[in-house]
Order: C-alpha cells, then structure tokens, then sequence
C-alpha cells in the first residue's frame, strides 16, 4: 500500500478523522513507554558498570565484559543444562497429558460424567502458585502423606523431597501436571468437537472401526491445534519461570533447581548485583527472542501462518 | 431429523465390539481415578484442617475424614492474625482498584487496535506485540519502578499491570468482531469516539470483558512475585504474600504471640497452615460455580487470536 501523499499530510488526515480515539490510545502509549521500552532502555546497565549513585546513564561503559564472565562463570552450563532440563521434561510429561486426557474425556458418552471430571479437573489451575508450593511442602516433608507412603513401600526417605537433588524436576512436573492438564485440556476438547460428524459417518461405513476412526479421523481433526501449541512451546524452551522454582527450591537443591531467571533474581535482586545479573537477563531475552522468531518461520512453513 | 440421527448413533453403538466396551469401562475407572487425585490434595487440606492436632500429628498415611473432634480453632488463630487480615484487605484494594484499572486500559487500547482505516494501527500494533516477545528482564523493570517512586505502595502492584499485552489482543478481536456497519452508523451520527466505545463495542461485548475480568482478577488474586520486590511494609503486603511469610517462609509472628507454650506452638503450626490455605482460597472456589461457564470461552478467545 505505498501512497504518494507524504506521511505527514496522511497523519493529518487521519488525526482529523480519527481525534478522539488518538486522545483516547493517549494513556496507553504512556503506559507501553513508560512501563515497557523505558526499562527496555534501562537495559544498558548490562553494558555498564552500574553504581547507584551515578544512575544509569552516568556509569561507565564495560562492553561485554558482564557477558563473558557469566559465559565463564561455573554457573552457565548448570543454568542452561537445568533450565533445558526442566522445559524439555515440561515439553515430554506435560504437554501429552493434555492431549490424551482430552480424547479419553471425549470417549466419554454420558453429558453429566463429562462435565463433572471437567469442572473438578480444572480447578487446580485457580489455586494460586504460593499455595500450590505450600502444599507440595507440606505433602513431601519428612512427616508429610507422600514420604510416609513411600516409606510405607519400604523407602528409606527420611527427609523432605524437597531437599533432594533428584526430587527436584519431578516434583515440578508432577505438581503442574495435576495443576494444569485440565485446563489445558479443553483447547483440544473444543478441536475435538469442531471435528464434522459426517467423517466418522463416512468412516464408519467405510467400516473403519472405534480405533481406527481414532486414528484417522480423530487425530488429523486436531493435528493443527497440536502443531501450534507444540511450536509456541518450543518458543519458551529458554525460558522457565522463576515464580515456582523460587517457591520451591532451596539451599540443598541448587544443584538440579536453579534456572537462568532464577539467578537473574538471586544474583540481581536479592545480591543487587545489577549490572551482571541485567546482563544475564537480557542474554536469556535474546535467546528466547530468537526462538519466537524461529518458531514463528516453522509455524508459516508447517502451518500455513504464524503465531501473530 | 435429530431423531433419525440419534437412531443412527444408538445403532452404531451396538455394532461396537468387544473391544470398545473393555475400552469404555476401563476409560471410565481411569477418569474416575483421575478425578479422584485430582481432588484428593484439595480434600486433604480440608479434613486435615478441621482434625485435632495431636491425632493429626500422630496420623501415618492418607487421610480420609477428619482425626479425632472436628474443631475450627485453627481457623479462630488464622483470623487473630493482622497480618492475614489487613492482607485481605490489600488484596481487595488491589482486585478493585486494579480492575477498574485493567478494563479501562484494556478497552481504550483495543478499540484504537480495533480501527479499521487509521494509518497508526499498523505501527501501533507491532510496538505493542514487540513488547510481549522481548523485555529487558526483571532487573531494569525493578529499578524502573523504584525511579518512578512506586516503592512500597499498592501502587506498584496496580499501575504497570494495567495492561496485560495478550489480553488486550484478545479485546481487540472481539471489537473488530463487531459489524463495521454499526460503527459506520454511529461514526456517521457525529458520536465521538468514547461514545463508540463505550455504548456500541462495550455493550456488543460483554462475554469477552467477562473473561477478561476473570483473567485480570484470578491474577490478582494469585499474585505475590511483585509485591515481594516492591513492598517491605508488611502491613501492605498482600494475601499471598503473607501466605508466603507463614506457609512457606515460617515466619508466624501473630501466632507465636497468641500460643505461648513451645511444645503448643508446634502442635498448632501446620494446622493453622491447612486452615490459612482454605480460607485464601474460598473466595474464588466459592465463585467457581458462577465463574464456570466463562472457562470454556475464555481458553476459546485465547486461542482464536491467532
């Protein structure tokens, strides 16, 4: 759509079309500088050596020194290893759950069975993070249900799970299994539905059987919503929340539990350690930044479109 | 019509074989079982909160229905705690005031997203989704807000919320969902455009603000991340912070001071967690019937933005 008329007389135009909505979007333009690209610019510290009596833009410049030290540092293969470790888990164990707990819901014939498993199935998701990790906390203690079952099975654990290395991704992935698969769970169960009934019809008479339908039919009538979903998480595979990990790990566990946003916090917020810590982040930005990008190519290619 | 369908299906259903009726039964065990687990941690909480501390203490195992006498002392210590209260009082304050917040930014943003013909839409657009895919990270939006002056005021946890980038876009289908002859009509009565907005889109709308109150609302309920950066008054923390500080952090002051003995103090400390745990999360299990209906379409105007 190139136009000959300069962009500003087109401005003008539209102002004088459009005036009360420009007044309007006013408030959320401040809103986006202000809460959005000012700390996008503060994001230089990275490149500086921030002393807060200098303010941002009177400290000195480093280059990339903060980069390379966290390149070298002995925490960079344990974030990165970690943070993989914790969304490939997420991407193996969790993502499925959804999609098969949607075709058995689907299975089901009876309306009011249907809805009852629904319904409880997705009220974890609304139960707060803070209170989730408090009851895995109390559930995994050393007195708490789960380690008394498990010594009951002649387990010799005798301490929280949470203090355990090896504990620490299972828990995580366990725990956001039961939060999320039913929520999760009903993107599907609307492909699912939009399935057009005349082709298991056809299939049917066809002679197809239950499992073969499932297979043919089924399967393709939600392979779109299942590419999609797969290719935006593999657009997040950088990138593992630091809210749970920071509820749920502890001084024992560093070891398995600490991710890139985790030390970011740690490092930056907690040591006030600015500059190095901004620098980790805006590394773990970029990374993720790139995935998006490259998730969205694939999406176009596999898809047809993108994710925006 | 409907009756010859459903002729159909009965009949198809009786050719079945073997095999799918063993699938139907041990598909139905399974969701059950599912359910059931599903539940159970939540069911746990409950009884456990309501049992006698000692039987409780004793207990090994699962645990079915309340130990010993059923008692809500645990929930008469959860309340004598200030903390726990002027929490919920900060979480209401922040629920409310945000919210007005949200829904007003939310909708002036997506009805300027929503123009049709406006050449700023475009450029718009991507500055706004740009800011959804690449931020600076969590250092420089900390020391943001402390150059702003929001340290320690509820302030913090409402104002740079107010948009939430991906809901917006959702409000932005739903308004250029509606019919562009009704816009032409109003435009071209002389309605200036906050009249637009709010007695043509608003009105048309009304399903979609519902889910996005629920979005904005369950997070701002749930939130606690920000508040534990940005505030250290703990008179002003929020709920779930507070939840943190006794639940996850052991830090009770409120209960220590009511239960002197130590071999008492003990006694009580998981019992009042359990206790603070139902009622932190009463409020929105109780709207969970009305709420309900909106989940479905909620995840749906998630996924259709596209």
């Amino acid at each position: 759509m190139q136009s000959k008329i300069p962009f500003g007389r087109r401005l003008i135009k539209d102002i004088k079309r459009f005036g009360g909505a420009y007044i309007m979007v006013i408030p959320v333009v401040v809103f986006y500088i202000l809460f959005h690209y000012k700390p996008l610019l503060g994001a230089v510290i990275a490149f500086k050596n921030y002393q807060p009596r200098k303010g941002i833009w009177g400290s000195s410049w480093v280059g990339f020194k903060h980069f390379e030290s966290f390149f070298n540092s002995y925490y960079f293969g344990r974030l990165i290893r970690n943070t993989l470790t914790i969304s490939l888990s997420g991407l193996i164990f969790t993502f499925p759950c959804a999609i098969i707990f949607a075709l058995l819901i689907n299975e089901v014939k009876s309306r009011a069975f249907k809805r009852t498993v629904q319904t409880i199935s997705y009220m974890p998701h609304f139960i707060s993070l803070v209170v989730v990790c408090s009851m895995i906390t109390l559930f995994v203690s050393s007195d708490g249900f789960i380690v008394q079952i498990m010594q009951f099975f002649g387990s010799g654990v005798n301490q929280s799970l949470l203090n355990m290395n090896s504990a620490f991704v299972p828990i995580y992935v366990l725990s956001d299994i039961w939060q999320q698969t039913g929520w999760n769970c009903i993107i599907y169960l609307a492909a699912l539905a939009a399935i057009d009934t005349e082709l298991y019809e056809a299939a049917r008479i066809d002679g197809a059987n239950r499992w073969q339908q499932t297979i043919h039919v089924t399967l393709p009538g939600i392979a779109q919503t299942v590419t999609l979903l797969l290719i935006l998480r593999v657009g997040s595979l950088m990138s593992v929340g630091h809210e749970k990990i920071i509820l749920l790990y502890n001084d024992y566990t560093m070891e398995t539990a600490d991710v890139i946003s985790s030390y970011v916090y740690r490092r930056g917020l907690i040591k006030g350690d600015y500059s190095f810590s901004a620098a980790v982040g805006l590394f773990n930005s970029a990374i993720n930044f790139a995935l998006v990008i490259l998730a969205n190519r694939i999406s176009n290619k596999v898809n047809g479109y993108g994710i925006w | 019509m409907s009756q010859s369908e459903s002729t159909v299906k009965k009949s198809t259903l009786r050719q079945e074989g073997r095999g799918y009726q063993v699938f139907t039964v041990f598909n139905t065990i399974f969701l059950i079982i599912a359910t059931f687990v599903t539940l159970y941690p939540m069911y746990y909480v409950v009884v456990a909160s309501i049992s006698d501390a000692d039987e409780l203490a004793r207990n090994f195992g699962l645990l079915l229905y309340p130990l010993g006498k059923w008692n809500v002392f645990a929930y008469e210590l959860v309340f004598r705690n200030k903390l726990v209260v002027s929490g919920f009082m900060n979480t209401f304050f922040v629920l409310f005031v945000g919210l007005a917040f949200n829904m007003t930014f939310t909708c002036l943003g997506a009805y300027f997203l929503s123009l049709k013909g406006s050449i700023l839409v475009r450029p718009l657009s991507l500055l706004i989704l740009f800011t959804m895919y690449f931020s600076g990270g969590i250092v420089p939006v900390y020391m943001n807000i402390r150059e702003l002056g929001l340290m320690d005021s509820l302030w913090s946890l409402i104002i740079p919320g107010a948009i939430s980038t991906y809901n917006m876009l959702i409000m932005r289908s739903a308004f250029a969902a509606v019919p562009d002859a009704l816009y032409e009509a109003a435009y071209l009565d002389g309605a200036p455009h906050y009249k637009i907005l709010t007695q043509v889109y608003v009105p048309l709308t009304g399903a979609t603000l519902a889910v996005m109150v629920l979005y904005y609302g369950v997070g701002h309920w749930n939130a606690w991340f920000n508040a534990s950066l940005y505030i250290s008054n703990t008179k002003k923390y929020p709920l779930q912070l507070v939840l943190r500080q006794i639940l996850l952090l052991n830090q009770n002051q409120d209960l220590n001071a009511s239960v002197t003995d130590l071999g008492e103090l003990a006694k009580y400390t998981d019992l009042v967690k359990y206790a603070l745990i139902v009622v932190s999360c009463a409020p929105i299990l109780l709207l969970y019937p009305f709420l309900q209906k909106f989940f479905a379409k909620g995840v749906m105007v998630g996924a259709l933005k596209g």
